[in-house]
């Protein structure tokens, strides 16, 4: 038994030097200058950097976006598989696992040549306006597209997973019985009890826009993780920063999730 | 699962109720357009470039294989081998890895430590892209901290190298593999070993008949979902080597931003197109061996 547990804290001593020693570096790089001493000048100096407050803002827009994109396609529908058409359910678990075969490279391929039709055969029609106002640069709505597909494998399988552990059918009759129409039985009976599941699916939407880098990058637009990289070739030390607060903010982000989900874990990939 | 669905369909076979399923496809038909619009089209689009050649001079469009053939030719061979090669070889760690920490972790009699590694998990292998990136950079990078303190550039270290890359990698693919195969340990009924050492099994024996077997479905699932993660990685390598190193989603991105070659963005779909098909067969390898598993661990 003793040597059993020597192997185990063995294991988790390794594991843990391993996760920690590149977060604990990449803070000493940020505050030892050589040269300089310590110092936190590359904390102190990103907001004023240029481009930091645009392309953060942009990232949350589109995250916001997003999450409200992807909670109205899907709940609805998760929903009403649950309740009504079990025949369908086969298709929409193919459909919403089809994006996790296509890696985001692939993808992002896909839609340049769908985005390049645009001026090459529709620039008469006045589906061009629509090709233009997608790639709007203030607030490209082609994001937005992409990543509620991005998101789909996780938001359904963590919305599935919500509604495993509540009977719908019960609820919804439970509450047309009181003599609620269908829109309060779902907002009032269904939504609260799935509350830690919309929130386990909005946190990890929020998690991908904030870190999302192929597609914004290869389209030409320039969220939070294009503009590190971007800023990373002259400024290596606020380049590191800003990943060790990003991180920091995502942790704690999904931190909160598993304290608020109560039981279910941070993540649908398990 | 097929039981449940099985179960399900039955039950409202017995007692029809026109009105809901009529419910039911009304809200399911936004998501199914939405996928078809936003995911349906470029996909289509993909392979639709993917099988044709544009003539400058003439504007005309003619089918071909031929980009496909170029895609599997020259350095774009050697791009598509090495990302075949660097996912393998960090899948495979990754696997290897990921197991006696996940052990350690089911087997400890303190909850917190568990749950605060689970969640880690989560977190970490969510955490990829270009925070991963830099993390490594300002850790073992040419003026990393570890580099510069540990002498590691006299020693030939390279970060920005084939074992860099698979070293990075790993960051994302153990806590991947843990969260993967945790569920399959816990499965692991007590039973089977008080039986098995009944028997008069030596823990080797009860490891090598009783319990690898049981988990071996989700092991290669594990692996076979860490070689997708690393396959289909571009950020982190991009923001970390450039394209100093031969991967297929480096290539692609090169393409398609006209660094190399005018009129290469065919091929960039083409190889767009080997990469979906990798990853098929990834994911056609993974589904039945997480069904099989579940048949066992329910």
């Amino acid at each position: 038994m003793a040597r059993l547990n020597l192997w185990r804290w063995g294991v988790l001593g390794l594991a843990g030097l391993y996760f920690l020693v590149p977060l604990a570096a990449s803070v000493v790089f940020t505050v030892d200058v050589p040269g300089q001493g310590v110092t936190f000048d590359a904390y102190t100096r990103i907001f004023a950097t240029e481009g930091f407050t645009s392309s953060l803002l942009l990232s949350l827009e589109l995250a916001a976006a997003t999450i409200a994109v992807v909670l109205l396609l899907t709940v609805p529908a998760v929903v009403a598989l649950r309740l009504g058409s079990p025949r369908l359910r086969p298709v929409v678990e193919v459909v919403c696992s089809l994006p996790l075969v296509v890696p985001p490279i692939a993808f992002v391929a896909g839609i340049g040549t769908v985005l390049r039709w645009g001026p090459e055969h529709f620039s008469r029609t006045p589906l061009f306006q629509t090709f233009v106002a997608v790639q709007n640069p203030d607030f490209p709505f082609v994001l937005v597209l992409a990543y509620v597909v991005m998101a789909l494998p996780f938001v359904y399988r963590a919305l599935d997973a919500g509604l495993r552990a509540v009977d719908v059918r019960t609820l919804v009759e439970a509450a047309r019985s009181c003599g609620a129409n269908w829109p309060q039985a779902l907002l009032r009976a269904v939504l609260p009890n799935l509350r830690g599941a919309l929130l386990n699916a909005s946190f990890l939407t929020l998690a991908l826009v904030l870190g999302e880098f192929t597609v914004a990058q290869l389209l030409g637009f320039r969220p939070f993780a294009v503009w590190i990289v971007n800023v990373s070739g002259s400024q290596a030390q606020l380049s590191v920063a800003v990943s060790v607060l990003s991180l920091l903010v995502t942790w704690l982000l999904l931190l909160a999730l598993a304290g608020v989900g109560g039981r279910t874990r941070p993540t649908s990939r398990g | 699962m097929t039981a449940t669905a099985v179960r399900v369909d039955t039950a409202s076979a017995a007692s029809p109720k026109r009105r809901r399923r009529s419910l039911g496809w009304v809200a399911v038909v936004p998501l199914l357009a939405f996928t078809a619009l936003a995911f349906g089209l470029p996909a289509l689009a993909m392979l639709n470039g993917a099988f044709t050649v544009d003539d400058p001079a003439t504007g005309a469009t003619a089918y071909t294989a031929d980009n496909l053939t170029a895609s599997l030719q020259g350095a774009y061979l050697t791009a598509l081998l090495g990302s075949v090669k660097l996912s393998a070889v960090s899948a495979g760690l990754g696997a290897l890895l990921g197991l006696p920490l996940a052990q350690a972790v089911v087997t400890s009699r303190f909850r917190a430590l568990r749950e605060a590694v689970l969640t880690a998990s989560g977190v970490l292998a969510n955490f990829g892209g270009v925070p991963l990136a830099f993390a490594f950079v300002a850790t073992l990078g040419n003026a990393g901290v570890l580099t510069r303190h540990l002498g590691l550039t006299d020693k030939g270290w390279d970060l920005y190298s084939f074992w860099g890359l698979v070293i990075v990698y790993l960051y994302f693919l153990i806590p991947l593999m843990v969260l993967t195969i945790t569920p399959a340990l816990e499965g692991l009924r007590p039973q089977w070993r008080e039986a098995a050492q009944n028997n008069g099994a030596t823990p080797a024996q009860y490891w090598r008949h009783v319990a690898l077997p049981v988990l071996l479905p989700s092991l290669l699932g594990g692996l076979v979902l860490l070689f997708g993660s690393a396959f289909a990685a571009y950020a982190t390598a991009a923001a970390m080597v450039g394209s100093s190193i031969p991967l297929v989603t480096l290539q692609i991105a090169d393409a398609i931003s006209g660094n190399v070659l005018v009129g290469q963005e065919n091929v960039a779909l083409a190889l767009s197109l080997d990469m979906v098909l990798v990853a098929g067969l990834v994911m056609a390898v993974y589904l039945p061996l997480q069904r099989r598993s579940a048949r066992w661990l329910a």
